[in-house]
């Protein structure tokens, strides 16, 4: 993480070519080249990255996104599309010298296929609506990042988007049939079919959290499924991170697979708490969030199983939502939880490692020893049925070296995560923000094999360039700081 | 945490590395081979063996993670019995089409079986891989968690890939708990009324586990905790099958009957609300609706125009002339950027040329 420029550079005589060209393409309020009209696009969500881009384009059809990209190509200029830039990892982080093509008026459903369950969408059209759209079906779309009020669908792909329902009902990748892409070229492709699978290679996986590097996503239709009769919250107190840890593998162990299972810690418990009142025990060491659906007699099955395994796993508290409006209430405290650290720090860091469950209360108390070391708080959330971590780092950018401290720190945890088997991102994507801890997670071959795949699609490297994928001499670099397991990581490169 | 060795669990990687950077050097083929279950399927296979039946065994497995890792060359049914131990199975219900049947050759040929429209596919449940690709590097996609966006997703590229990618030497795949309960329930139906129930059952939150229609019945199987199947039984209705553990089975190993036949077999990829399609022959629909068995002798260009004018898409199975393209065909710019993929990850065309297209 480090801050970027905001400043306004002039244009060169090419530039200002390309800014003509555009606008013969496209009618002049789809064009952005005022400084204060290019403000807003300056970052994502991570917003202590932020940078202006040369242009700003808002194409509505993808006729004018393949003219872009085919006047791009030729002129060989960087392209990075946005959807509503809620991204956590800098990854529409505009460049300089590029066009920042956004998505944000292509916004309409254009099909919901009740008898099929699936439905077809443009990619700005945000997550809830698609679910606001089906439930006269009876129908929903499942994954449900925590932004979904907001974020879009094109950007969900782009990042293969996860939420708190991952476990048992899939990320974007697991719920998503088709797309159809521009490519570098301006050629548009369709990717996946309606039917269940396609011929030819897997390209949906490989489109599905490619950050925007492959292509240009302009529509896309998803998996729809059948809203559950019923869905309950039981909420269970510990006195002992460990031991709601511990709880977690046991409810999997009795062959139970809630549609949601979360942890918070006391932090943010109690900072979730502040902010939307959800009734949770203030003085929890941490709590756990487990919902269960299915039809009613099943739901009421699990929840008695599930209430034994939390009580033998040593809960202090063990409560059942009391009706709807609690069961929302109590998701609205989880939900809010980065807002809720946002009122009570200046600032917060979020992570996104992901570990193999087991290893939880080790790497938990490892973070809480940094954070005493450090002196930043650390408030925990995390997608506990999925092993996906989230700390937020407390800081204040205001304070001289506390941002350098908090990436330090970070850049620990992330390691942590890689050592103990896990990954440096589990939903948040690689983005800007994690580019250099890839170099931790991958060895030279296989980034160069990333960049192969990433010349596949994008020979020039005009997507999205710089993001989500180091180069190796970027690796060297970061490589002579940290040393991997005691080994070497990149030995046939110089180093100085 | 539990992990099993035995004496014929081997890793063979190094072994196999030197044999695919020998076949580099020569510029030669290489036919990479499991049990030889899946041979059937495809173009002819060419160049020289390279079997992974030896380099196996499962190297992890955490019952509480549930996260199988396993050599490619494992026997899926050593694989199965293992989590069938701990009260979990494999979510994709996977086809063997052989007795030694191999983890690598399902997750390469992307098989997935009855369960897969409601539970996933095999590339939904693969979670991570090491490959050898074709510059003889053993590399590593993926992981051992639930959830990982960093990188490309390289692992489930290689699901269905035929080999043409790479070497696949482990592979990591989510697995959850048996259901507790399950059972079938069968329909009179007409194919029209069967087509109608089966996509019906889509927007209706049943535990609808599998669906299949043949020659005038419609089979659903309910799985699930005890409750939510005698809650589904109740609202569904239909005569109760005893004993069907035989008939998923015959229809995921294609062992039913209407499988003997030697007619010229075809997959037919459709939406699951598709009505009958107008091409004569014998069908059966499993996955739903949305996989059609099609037994017929008519020509393939018919076969293929009608299906394509239902947004579908067919490939040949079995009991057709080896030579000719099997899968259906892809568009120009398509094409081009599969033989792109193809070539940077095996800039030699060692691994299964030909295998799924020629020219790929």
């Amino acid at each position: 993480m480090t801050a970027t420029t905001t400043e306004i550079i002039p244009r060169t005589p090419s530039q200002e070519g390309l800014i003509k060209s555009l606008k013969d393409l496209l009618p002049a309020t789809a064009i952005l080249t005022d400084p204060e009209d290019l403000r807003p696009f300056e970052c994502d969500g991570l917003s202590v990255y932020r940078r202006l881009p040369l242009v700003v384009v808002l194409p509505d059809t993808i006729e004018q996104v393949q003219s872009i990209m085919r006047l791009c190509h030729s002129r060989q200029i960087p392209v990075v599309a946005r959807g509503a830039g809620t991204g956590l990892s800098g990854g529409a982080l505009p460049l300089g010298d590029g066009v920042l093509l956004s998505l944000a008026r292509f916004k309409r459903i254009l099909d919901i296929d009740p008898h099929n369950a699936m439905a077809t969408v443009q990619p700005g059209v945000r997550n809830l609506a698609i679910s606001e759209a089906a439930a006269a079906h009876g129908l929903y779309y499942a994954p449900d990042p925590s932004s979904q009020i907001a974020c879009t669908i094109g950007g969900n792909v782009a990042e293969n988007s996860g939420g708190v329902h991952c476990l048992k009902y899939g990320l974007t990748v697991h719920n998503v049939l088709m797309l159809k892409i521009v490519t570098a070229e301006g050629e548009l492709l369709t990717i996946g079919s309606e039917t269940l699978d396609s011929p030819g290679y897997d390209l949906l996986a490989l489109m599905s959290g490619s950050e925007g590097m492959l292509g240009i996503i302009v529509e896309v239709t998803v998996k729809l499924l059948a809203k559950p009769e019923r869905a309950q919250v039981v909420l269970a107190a510990f006195d002992d991170v460990a031991k709601a840890g511990e709880a977690v593998g046991a409810i999997i162990a009795a062959g139970i697979i809630p549609a949601g299972l979360e942890m918070m810690d006391k932090l943010a418990i109690q900072a979730a708490e502040d902010f939307a009142h959800a009734g949770y025990p203030r003085d929890a060491e941490a709590i756990l969030l487990c919902e269960l659906d299915g039809s009613n007699a099943e739901v009421s099955e699990y929840i008695m199983a599930v209430r034994e395994v939390l009580t033998r796993s040593g809960a202090t508290e063990v409560r059942t939502a009391a009706s709807e409006a609690e069961r929302q209430l109590f998701w609205k405290g989880r939900k809010s939880a980065f807002p809720a650290v946002g009122r009570i720090s200046p600032d917060y860091y979020c992570m996104d490692g992901t570990i193999p469950r087991r290893h939880l209360p080790q790497v938990l108390k490892q973070i809480s020893q940094w954070s005493s070391e450090y002196g930043l708080a650390v408030a925990n959330v995390f997608h506990a049925g999925d092993g996906n971590l989230h700390p937020l780092i407390l800081f204040d950018a205001n304070k001289e070296g506390e941002l350098a401290l908090t990436e330090e720190f970070g850049q620990r945890i992330l390691k942590l995560c890689v050592e103990v088997g896990g990954t440096i991102t589990g939903e948040h994507g690689v983005g800007m923000e994690k580019i250099d801890q890839m170099c931790i997670q991958f060895k030279s071959a296989e980034l160069a094999q990333f960049h192969a795949v990433k010349a596949a699609f994008d020979p020039h490297g005009l997507l999205n360039p710089g993001k989500a994928v180091p180069t190796l001499h970027r690796c060297a670099e970061f490589g002579a700081m940290h040393v991997h397991h005691g080994e070497v990581k990149h030995p046939e490169l110089e180093r100085f | 945490m539990t992990v099993r060795h035995n004496d014929r669990n081997i890793d063979c990687s190094v072994d196999l590395q030197r044999q695919v950077r020998n076949a580099i050097q020569k510029k030669a083929a290489l036919n990479i081979c499991g049990s030889g279950s899946k041979q059937f399927m495809g173009r002819p296979a060419k160049g020289d063996r390279l079997s992974l039946t030896e380099h196996r065994g499962i190297i992890e497995y955490d019952p509480r993670e549930l996260v199988l890792t396993a050599r490619a060359g494992t026997p899926l049914a050593e694989i199965e019995a293992a989590l069938s131990a701990s009260g979990q199975m494999l979510t994709f219900e996977p086809p063997h089409f052989g007795d030694s049947a191999t983890l690598g050759g399902t997750i390469a040929c992307g098989l997935s079986g009855p369960r897969r429209p409601y539970a996933g596919a095999a590339r939904d449940a693969v979670l991570g891989c090491k490959i050898i690709n074709g510059k003889g590097e053993i590399l590593s996609f993926g992981g051992r968690v639930m959830k990982n966006v960093a990188g490309y997703d390289v692992s489930r590229l290689m699901v269905g890939a035929y080999g043409t990618l790479g070497v696949l030497l482990e592979v990591s795949l989510k697995v959850l708990p048996r259901p507790a309960a399950s059972l079938t329930l069968m329909h009179e139906h007409s194919s029209a009324e069967s087509i109608h129930y089966m996509s019906r059952l889509l927007s209706q939150p049943m535990p609808v586990d599998a669906a299949c229609y043949h020659a005038g019945h419609t089979h659903i199987r309910i799985a699930g905790s005890e409750q939510a199947v005698k809650h589904a039984q109740n609202q569904m209705g239909g005569e109760l099958i005893s004993d069907t553990t035989p008939f998923w089975h015959a229809l995921r190993e294609q062992q039913l009957p209407f499988f003997h036949s030697k007619k010229p077999l075809y997959r037919v990829m459709v939406k699951p609300n598709t009505p009958a399609l107008a091409i004569a022959g014998d069908w059966l629909l499993d996955w739903g609706g949305a996989q059609r068995w099609l037994l017929s002798d008519e020509p393939l260009a018919l076969i293929r125009e009608r299906v394509s004018a239902a947004g579908g898409h067919a490939s040949l199975y079995r009991n057709h002339p080896p030579s000719g393209e099997k899968f259906s065909p892809l568009s120009g710019p398509l094409f081009e950027m599969h033989q792109r993929l193809k070539l940077s990850f095996d800039p030699h065309r060692i691994f299964n040329p030909d295998r799924t297209y020629a020219g790929l």
